[in-house]
């Protein structure tokens, strides 16, 4: 492991650390249970880490939770905006964790196509 | 029958999360001269009693509100007895649960390792509250990944921040 490296990025990083421990912007959370990981939940929460990486989009936090009860609907994403309606997306896969990243997280934009529920 | 070990990690592993683990680690050690392959998770979460042990291996039996099965653990026994493995689980109420898993590595029943590198990053940015240490050999080589270690290096810079993510992706990939 290089430690230089890691020392050079965390001090390139505090500074926008202090916004982001506030309050983060947007909260996708990946469900992970039997049924989404067999269904390509990993691939679809790793492609949303590498389209926020991307753009480097620091309010906007990825974590995963267990299962929904939806597993016919597996993988499932939700989208926690402040102040914006909840947004369930389902039978997702890396084309439209993609999507949700360009359409819904950057321009605002809810991919009606493949929500499930907007609550 | 998942698709991959890897699969069963992360699953093995949500249900460590979901028993309040502060703590997990992960061992994978592949011995081609022995022909075996095992895999150890052990957490320092909630545990279970005796009574909730035996029902764990029943794929009917779920502690989580809202469903009706819990396939987790019963699958990953399923996929190490299919290859001539074994299977042991030990939890001690208030301590934690080990899993312990062996496999014939040469089973043509025996899935992939899979992913092991998005396995890994996925676990650690999806559960930022949670210390990981994995520990993954094949052969003569070894490969070692503490987040605890990396957490305190950050100095209050969260795990999942981007830059970090792209650090640990290049630390797995120029490591394993």
């Amino acid at each position: 492991m290089n430690l230089e490296e890691l020392k050079k990025i965390r001090e390139k990083a505090q500074k926008d650390v202090e916004l982001r421990q506030k309050q983060a912007r947007i909260r996708i959370v990946v469900g992970m249970g039997t049924s989404g990981i067999a269904a390509g939940a990993r691939d679809v929460l790793k492609t949303l880490l590498e389209e926020i990486g991307r753009r480097n989009l620091t309010d906007v936090i990825v974590t995963q939770t267990g299962e929904k009860g939806l597993a016919s609907q597996e993988p499932l994403v939700e989208v926690y905006e402040e102040g914006k309606p909840l947004v369930v997306y389902g039978n997702m896969n890396q084309e439209r964790a993609k999507r949700v990243v360009v359409e819904h997280v950057v321009n605002g934009n809810p991919v009606t196509e493949f929500a499930l529920e907007v609550m | 029958m998942m698709d991959e070990i890897a699969s069963h990690i992360i699953d093995i592993v949500a249900n460590s999360v979901s028993a309040k683990a502060t703590h997990i680690s992960v061992d994978i050690t592949q011995n081609t001269e022995k022909n075996l392959l095992t895999l150890r998770i052990k957490d320092n979460g909630v545990g279970m009693d005796e009574t909730t042990k035996q029902k764990v291996l029943d794929p009917f039996y779920t502690t989580k509100k809202g469903k009706k099965v819990g396939l987790g653990i019963p699958l990953l026994k399923g996929t190490a007895e299919t290859t001539n493995g074994t299977f042991c689980l030990s939890s001690i109420t208030g301590q934690g649960t080990e899993i312990f898993a062996t496999f014939d590595l040469s089973h043509p029943d025996l899935p992939p390792l899979g992913n092991i590198r998005d396995t890994i990053l996925v676990l650690v940015v999806g559960n930022p509250d949670t210390d990981f240490c994995f520990c993954i050999k094949a052969d003569a080589k070894e490969f070692t990944l503490d987040t605890k270690e990396i957490k305190n290096l950050l100095d209050g810079v969260p795990i999942n921040h981007p830059e970090v993510i792209t650090f640990l992706t290049k630390c797995i990939d120029e490591n394993m």
